[in-house]
């Protein structure tokens, strides 16, 4: 299932998030060979995680993570305008209506459609939220996930070669490109959404009920 | 239709470009408290009320609701209790009051004593994230049926969320210690905005700075945001005012 957690609500999920940062460590460090820092107890944390993101993550039916992005608002600090600006043309990037999405991660063995159900979470967030579009820093060998899943980014500005090349990237979500992506998930777009509303709080009557 | 007409959806959109260009215009704190009045008659809400929290735990608001409920609010300790904050607090999205926690029985106290003092039962608020750590809390607040708050909110979002952003740079500026600081655009910026300036469609400025029309796309959203501005017409109107750009 997906799950919409902010860090400060991580300590409620010890599990998950112990195997989300260890996944972490093994995509980025092992796999990736980024220069990413571990703690001692092998977990992948950098200061952005410090800032009360929001992560998406799937929970995999034993409560461990199967992947997960982190999501934070440009209106404050992020990791493409304080570290990647020379590939955006100079320009900060910077709009209420842009929120952040980093760390994409999946773990090694995880369900297949993973990578499909946190997309298509990253659309209930738009649509939930009015965010416009996602930019985020992302490695060569994510393009691959990203196409086949049907959420390939456009690319604003690239470094390196080969398996050294990073971008970065702009997602939108045209409810075309949402269909396509629930497909690719094998889930339901109501049991999407339900995940979304269960996360945030469902619309209740609850207060009208008081106020009445 | 009546509770449409109440809520301002006809008129607001004209109005706002208004609205914001005296935002911009204001020269201190002591501004900001007409300014949201007014943003509250051209929303046609009840309330607006606005309240920001530094890194270091200095506080600013304003807002429209009564003096001897905030009173009130400050003397009960409600700040803990408040489902809005509490459902708010360090977070960024933004949030209709019916998907906060009202079950407990000191939130629905809380709640009945906000209504005897004319806070409305219907809420939306948008929390912000600023620069360092700083977080803001913009709320609108009106009393009308949960299908009429509805729609307002609905045709209303994306307006709620920039002009919350927009209110929250300016309080920024007049931060103590820290002066006013104009939007600057970036080289990039300034190409895009002045050809969008002299009347080049997007696919023109796009091929004349050789980049894709996505990436121009961010360029022009970051250049409004930074403009306060809710489109491009107003975002270059804007940056020619203030000399950002030449044409």
């Amino acid at each position: 299932m997906i799950r919409y957690l902010y860090a400060s609500e991580l300590a409620r999920h010890p599990g998950l998030a112990r195997t989300m940062f260890r996944d972490r460590a093994d995509q980025f460090r092992t796999r990736l060979g980024w220069e990413v820092e571990l703690d001692a107890s092998g977990e992948e944390r950098d200061a952005y995680d410090a800032m009360n993101p929001l992560y998406v993550i799937w929970e995999r039916a034993d409560g461990s993570h199967g992947g997960s992005m982190r999501l934070m608002p440009t209106t404050g600090d992020t990791m493409i305008n304080d570290h990647f600006g020379h590939l955006t043309g100079g320009v900060r990037i910077e709009s209420a209506l842009i929120w952040e999405c980093t760390r994409f991660c999946l773990a090694r063995d995880t369900d297949p459609g993973a990578a499909a159900a946190l997309m298509l979470a990253g659309g209930e967030v738009m649509q939930g939220f009015g965010v416009e579009h996602f930019v985020g820093v992302f490695d060569a060998r994510m393009v691959r996930i990203y196409n086949r899943i049907g959420a390939a980014p456009e690319v604003l500005g690239s470094e390196g070669e080969g398996r050294a090349r990073i971008s970065v990237g702009l997602w939108s979500f045209s409810p075309e490109a949402r269909a396509r992506v629930a497909a690719s998930a094998g889930i339901d777009p109501v049991q999407s959404r339900a995940w979304f509303e269960a996360a945030f709080g469902p619309v209740g009557a609850r207060i009208a009920a008081v106020a009445a | 239709m009546k509770g449409e007409q109440a809520l301002g959806i006809a008129l607001l959109s004209s109005g706002l470009d208004e609205q914001l260009a005296r935002l911009e215009a204001a020269k201190s704190q002591d501004d900001l408290q007409p300014l949201i009045e007014e943003l509250r008659d051209q929303f046609g809400v009840d309330h607006i009320v606005y309240h920001w929290v530094a890194a270091d735990g200095e506080q600013f608001g304003c807002g429209t609701y009564d003096p001897a409920w905030v009173a009130r609010y400050l003397e009960r300790g409600y700040l803990r209790i408040d489902p809005v904050i509490v459902g708010c607090y360090q977070r960024f999205h933004p949030v209709d009051w019916k998907r906060f926690d009202w079950s407990s029985k000191a939130a629905r106290a809380f709640l009945r004593d906000a209504i005897e003092y004319g806070v409305g039962n219907q809420g939306f608020s948008v929390p912000i994230r600023g620069p360092n750590g700083q977080f803001a809390l913009f709320t609108l607040n009106h009393s009308c049926t949960d299908f009429e708050w509805q729609e307002f909110t609905e045709h209303h979002r994306r307006e709620l969320i920039l002009v919350a952003h927009y209110f929250n740079q300016k309080a920024l500026e007049f931060q103590p210690g820290r002066g006013p600081k104009p939007a600057t655009l970036s080289p990039r910026e300034v190409d895009a905005m002045t050809l969008i300036a002299v009347g080049y469609s997007r696919a023109q400025v796009a091929d004349t700075l050789s980049i894709s029309e996505s990436t121009l796309r961010v360029y022009i959203e970051s250049a409004r945001f930074k403009l306060g501005a809710l489109n491009t017409t107003h975002a270059v109107a804007q940056a020619l005012q203030r000399g950002l750009i030449v044409v």
